[in-house]
């Protein structure tokens, strides 16, 4: 097993798998009346969050408790870090107090690299700016396996800010390397022109969203991340809707066994229309419920064995 | 568990027949023991316990009729040796339908050595709910026990030295039934 998790990219297809497997296990055990498992019992997990977020952060802690690690929580905002601390001195901060596993959010990309070389513990990258958000490409992976029964050969789209989205980076990472065909949708302006190659070379991209629609199994719909914005990449909020949101209308092309996704928090009209987050088709809430079971996962197979 | 060397000398302890045999006696006990296996849940220990839960389960159908609900329980995440080995996969826990509150469970496992996976089971079983009792069925008791726990039900003992291992093969999981020891040559 891996030590860290990084990047979604340090994932082969059967390590992969194996979290996906214990994931489903994971997710059984969510069912009956005792939830806690004594598995992480004594070993300590700090979730470091440097940006703001509800789900990730609920959900990483829900995990821990649940495999009854220690939790530490910390947030920038109340801490030395609003004194100026570097996230170095942070680090040795943590790794003296003995920590076995740091989740770390962190609005510049690449910090999670930085952080597994200052401590010894294992580094989960919960977000890391632009870059990636493996575990949530990971509850995305299980949602789809549960939902279709697969992952191998599911043509996957993923629309709408994929210049911003390290949710899409790291979904493009890991269902190529599952065997999925992933196309990215949205206007040239939010999509970076080499970003297909770099990522995997079997990548497709297309501007039109309507055209692409009726041969997909999953639309994975993603939030225009307008706090990273600094230009206009749209002329109005209006077009972007009317050209890359989901409504309705568009919901029909889909073939019938499709599911919709969004990694949440959604801008309802939007990207989104209500009518279409709240549909039978939408996996929404059950990815937030299936994001505890693929990271108690992840805690599990980094903390579970020898170190 | 230390592994014997590959040319480590082999002694067949149960041939299939054997094999057959003892599963037979031990779903007879099991009826016996149960007064005919009323409210009673047989739950197999990965991996090979699985199968041996379903093979007494269907032994005991043969004899008497009776369907004894059978599960799967794995123990895992419940290990007192997490640490000294490298990550393991987890196997599948499934409960029979109606659970496990109130009846009587009987955890099924292919050998009994330190004890130390059953007392994982017993804590495993406290989270899934609360049986009115717990027995225990193994298709080898080896000895070297250290902690407190016996089998209700034992299909062959086998004096065994530590260095020796005892390998039992099912045609569910190996191919084929047997069990071997091997290795204790140098003791």
């Amino acid at each position: 097993m891996i030590k860290h998790l990084r990047s979604a990219a340090d994932l082969d297809a059967p390590t992969a798998t194996l979290i996906l497997d214990t994931a489903g296990e994971m997710a059984a055990l969510a069912g009956r009346e005792v939830k806690k498992l004594p598995t992480l019992r004594g070993r300590t997990v700090v979730n470091l969050f440097y940006e703001d977020s509800t789900r990730t952060r609920i959900s990483f802690e829900a995990a821990a408790k649940r495999l009854s690690a220690d939790v530490i929580n910390f947030s920038a905002k109340g801490s030395s870090v609003s004194k100026g601390e570097s996230l170095k001195d942070t680090a040795l901060t943590l790794q003296a107090m003995g920590a076995d596993a740091v989740v770390i959010r962190h609005p510049a990309s690449g910090a999670p690299h930085r952080l597994a070389a200052w401590v010894d513990g294992s580094v989960v990258n919960a977000g890391d700016g632009t870059h990636e958000h493996p575990t949530q490409a990971l509850l995305d992976a299980y949602t789809m396996r549960s939902r279709l029964g697969r992952i191998d050969g599911l043509k996957v789209a993923i629309v709408g800010d994929v210049l911003h989205s390290r949710v899409a980076r790291s979904n493009v990472l890991l269902l190529t390397t599952l065997g999925a065909q992933v196309t990215l949708v949205g206007p040239p302006t939010l999509i970076p022109v080499d970003i297909a190659a770099a990522l995997s070379p079997a990548t497709k991209v297309s501007y039109d969203l309507d055209s692409v629609l009726p041969d997909m199994d999953v639309v994975m719909m993603l939030r225009v991340q307008t706090e990273r914005m600094q230009d206009s990449f749209f002329p109005s909020a209006r077009e972007y809707s009317r050209r890359y949101g989901l409504d309705l209308a568009r919901m029909r092309k889909l073939p019938e066994h499709a599911i919709v996704m969004h990694p949440g928090p959604m801008n309802r009209g939007m990207e989104i229309t209500p009518e279409v987050a709240d549909s039978s088709r939408s996996t929404i809430v059950e990815q937030v419920a299936n994001g505890v079971s693929a990271r108690m996962a992840v805690l599990y197979l980094l903390l579970g064995g020898k170190a | 568990m230390a592994s014997p060397r590959a040319d480590a000398p082999s002694k067949i302890i149960l041939s299939a027949s054997d094999l057959h045999r003892v599963v037979d006696r031990i779903a007879h006990q099991i009826l016996e023991k149960t007064s005919g296996a009323t409210g009673t849940v047989l739950l197999g220990i990965p991996t090979r316990g699985v199968p041996l839960a379903q093979r007494l389960a269907a032994r005991i159908h043969a004899f008497e009729g009776i369907d004894v609900p059978v599960g799967s329980l794995d123990i895992t995440l419940y290990r007192d040796d997490l640490r000294l080995h490298a990550t393991r996969a987890l196997g599948k826990t499934e409960l029979p339908g109606g659970g496990i509150d109130g009846r009587r469970v009987v955890l099924v496992d292919d050998v009994l050595f330190s004890g130390r996976t059953v007392r994982a089971a017993l804590d495993a079983l406290n989270d899934e709910g609360r049986p009115s009792s717990v027995q225990l069925a193994v298709l080898v008791d080896r000895g070297h026990r250290q902690l407190p726990i016996r089998a209700d039900y034992v299909g062959k003992n086998i004096p065994t030295s530590l260095s020796e291992s005892v390998r039992v093969s099912l045609t569910e999981s190996d191919g084929l039934d047997e069990v071997k020891l091997t290795g204790g040559e140098d003791q």
